[in-house]
């Protein structure tokens, strides 16, 4: 479903039916989908500028989502929000690179005076370790024992930037620093990832401790639209890691006839959502 | 004559005990900040006593603006009342982001209002001595940010009600505190001294008034934050003594967004009209004022409005360069005769 929502995203971009812009996960929708069976409604989730899939995998409301992105009524933030700003119950997005990790801290004291077990739940790039705030949270977590959550989706590309040209030393190395717990995944697979990181979230979460956990993964699409500088080679190389063609390689009969389906769901949803009168808003 | 010679607090005491009075009436009430915890109680003792009282809602932080700033935004979209300490005021700059684009942001991006209670108190102003990174008024830098509320910490407004008031705003607020403030007597019962009295102009209490009972026309209106208050009123005084300039003076708490409605009928009597401040010159809250001053007066008014603001410069350390900076007694003094002795 992410998929087909988003590349009929980038498609309603080419074809000039949105305005603005979008950031596709395109090759990174797993990694919510593995999460949203390990994490609880209690726990808070905040999403960044690649959250389509972040939202998507929570709510399974393509409709509210394209509806925000295309400004029209039934839209789930009224159509101020758009791609990047989406707040539900336990759950917001928004577009500057660092900020939500402080948020998290402070929703994480929450949640732990509350004493539900909840935690909050922060996706972040590879890029985001550029901005200081994500140090300042992460030491603070630690001294004061805060149930956060951190999911790195390491795409090794911060927008046309490579990591060798962002990023000295790495991601575990700097987490260590704090002493904090440190997982890295490389599977693309569903199952075996909610088995491997199901325990250290449970430490995490009864333990009230920060938690950052590594996906080592790649942006199959553009940053945002239509601006990929990448060569051939290293799309060639991405094409071929995608869980996507995996899935149609392994199981090809399921791959086509889900396929098709979540399709013709995509296709008569943006008919449906096309057809509404544009959202209005009272200025708040 | 006893009522008047009775010394009452000091504003530090004042804004110490409007903290504890909060968070004794509030559970949802936080404090955090860098060196807030007893028995330091904070670079200005304002916080003195709560982490005692209150050890799990005092919240001692490193050294990090951002991450306080932002865990208090966290803190107040979950429904809590988080009051964030910043030291000195100039190191909010550290956290602008968290301020500008989430707390005040997340109020109404999200397409529904959601209530963000988060107070920002921050001691700014100079004549310390503190020098050019420390002694700031940073006031013009947040003025027009969509949902942030500006408030000034005055000799003349009781903290219990300001701060009952910013907890339960329901949007993000700055408190600015002028240092100079903390350690002055907090005036009561609307006396000022020999010559001045106070009164609030609303029922809100934003708007406080000095006057003097024995001036016939109140020719000149000067308008100020708590800051000013002590330069003002000595200004005040040396004018009418020296002078016989009859002045009074507008002390709002808030300071934005600015509620004109209250004061139009004393700006359109008024002869000359003042708008004193702190913060350097260029982009300033006195010319925002300005501004909607004319807007709803425009040819009503008899004089120009006049900005009496600091120097267009950074702020020197050595006391007697910190003054030629920053706006003294003397240069209202001088603006005031400008306008109504050499027309």
């Amino acid at each position: 479903m992410i998929r087909h929502f988003e590349l009929s995203l980038l498609e309603l971009f080419s074809s000039g039916k949105l305005n603005g812009t979008t950031h596709t996960c395109l090759g990174q929708e797993y990694i919510p989908v593995a999460l949203r069976a390990v994490l609880t409604d209690d726990d808070f989730i905040l999403s960044n500028h690649r959250g389509h899939g972040h939202y998507l995998a929570r709510f399974q409301d393509p409709e509210g989502l394209l509806a925000e992105i295309m400004g029209k009524e039934g839209a789930v933030c009224h159509g101020v929000g758009g791609s990047q700003h989406i707040y539900r119950k336990n759950y917001l997005s928004t577009g500057i690179q660092g900020e939500s990790l402080p948020v998290a801290a402070g929703i994480a004291l929450h949640l732990r005076r509350q004493g539900n077990l909840g935690m909050a739940v922060v996706h972040i790039g590879d890029g985001t370790w550029g901005e200081g705030g994500v140090y300042e949270a992460l030491n603070i977590a630690q001294l004061w024992h805060l149930p956060v959550l951190v999911i790195v989706e390491n795409n090794k590309i911060a927008q046309s930037t490579p990591n060798r040209l962002q990023m000295a030393g790495t991601i575990a190395g700097r987490v260590q620093g704090f002493g904090i717990n440190y997982l890295k995944i490389n599977s693309i697979d569903i199952n075996e990832i909610r088995t491997l990181i199901r325990p250290y979230i449970q430490v995490a979460r009864t333990k009230s401790s920060p938690l950052v956990i590594e996906f080592e993964t790649n942006r199959v699409g553009p940053h945002s639209k239509g601006d990929d500088t990448r060569d051939i080679k290293e799309l060639e190389r991405i094409q071929k890691w995608d869980w996507y063609s995996a899935y149609r390689q392994q199981y090809p009969a399921q791959f086509e006839h889900l396929g098709l389906k979540v399709q013709t769901e995509v296709s008569s949803l943006i008919k449906d959502v096309e057809a509404r009168e544009l959202v209005q808003w009272k200025l708040l | 004559m006893e009522a008047t010679l009775k010394k009452t607090e000091r504003v530090v005491e004042n804004l110490n005990r409007a903290l504890h009075h909060i968070f004794a009436v509030d559970p949802q009430v936080f404090l955090i900040g860098e060196d807030i915890l007893d028995p330091y109680g904070g670079a200005f003792k304002v916080s003195k006593g709560l982490s005692t009282k209150y050890p799990d809602r005092v919240l001692s932080t490193p050294i990090s603006e951002e991450a306080i700033i932002g865990i208090g935004g966290g803190l107040a979209l979950c429904g809590n009342k988080p009051i964030v300490e910043i030291m000195f005021g100039d190191f909010i700059a550290l956290g602008f982001d968290q301020i500008l684009n989430f707390a005040s942001k997340s109020v109404s991006m999200y397409g529904t209002k959601l209530d963000l209670n988060m107070i920002v108190r921050c001691a700014v102003g100079g004549n310390r001595g503190y020098g050019p990174t420390h002694s700031q008024s940073l006031q013009k830098h947040f003025v027009g940010i969509p949902n942030l509320y500006l408030f000034e910490l005055s000799p003349l407004h009781d903290n219990i009600a300001v701060f009952e008031k910013l907890v339960n705003l329901t949007y993000p607020s700055i408190f600015f505190e002028d240092k100079v403030l903390y350690t002055q007597r907090i005036y009561t019962d609307g006396l000022i001294d020999d010559l001045f009295s106070y009164e609030f102009l609303d029922t809100a209490n934003n708007f406080a008034r000095i006057y003097a009972d024995s001036f016939e026309e109140n020719s000149c209106l000067l308008i100020a934050p708590g800051g000013l208050v002590p330069r003002c009123l000595a200004a005040a005084r040396e004018l009418f003594i020296d002078f016989e300039i009859e002045t009074q003076i507008i002390v709002p708490s808030q300071l934005y967004p600015f509620e004109l409605e209250t004061i139009l009928g004393l700006l359109t009597d008024a002869t000359h009209i003042f708008i004193v401040e702190d913060s350097v010159a260029g982009g300033t809250w006195g010319s925002e004022i300005a501004h909607q001053i004319y807007s709803h007066l425009w040819g009503k008014l008899k004089n120009p409005v006049k900005l009496i603001h600091s120097k267009n410069s950074i702020i020197p350390s050595s006391a007697h360069l910190e003054k030629q900076v920053l706006v003294q007694k003397e240069d209202i003094c001088n603006s005031v005769k400008d306008a109504v002795l050499y027309v």
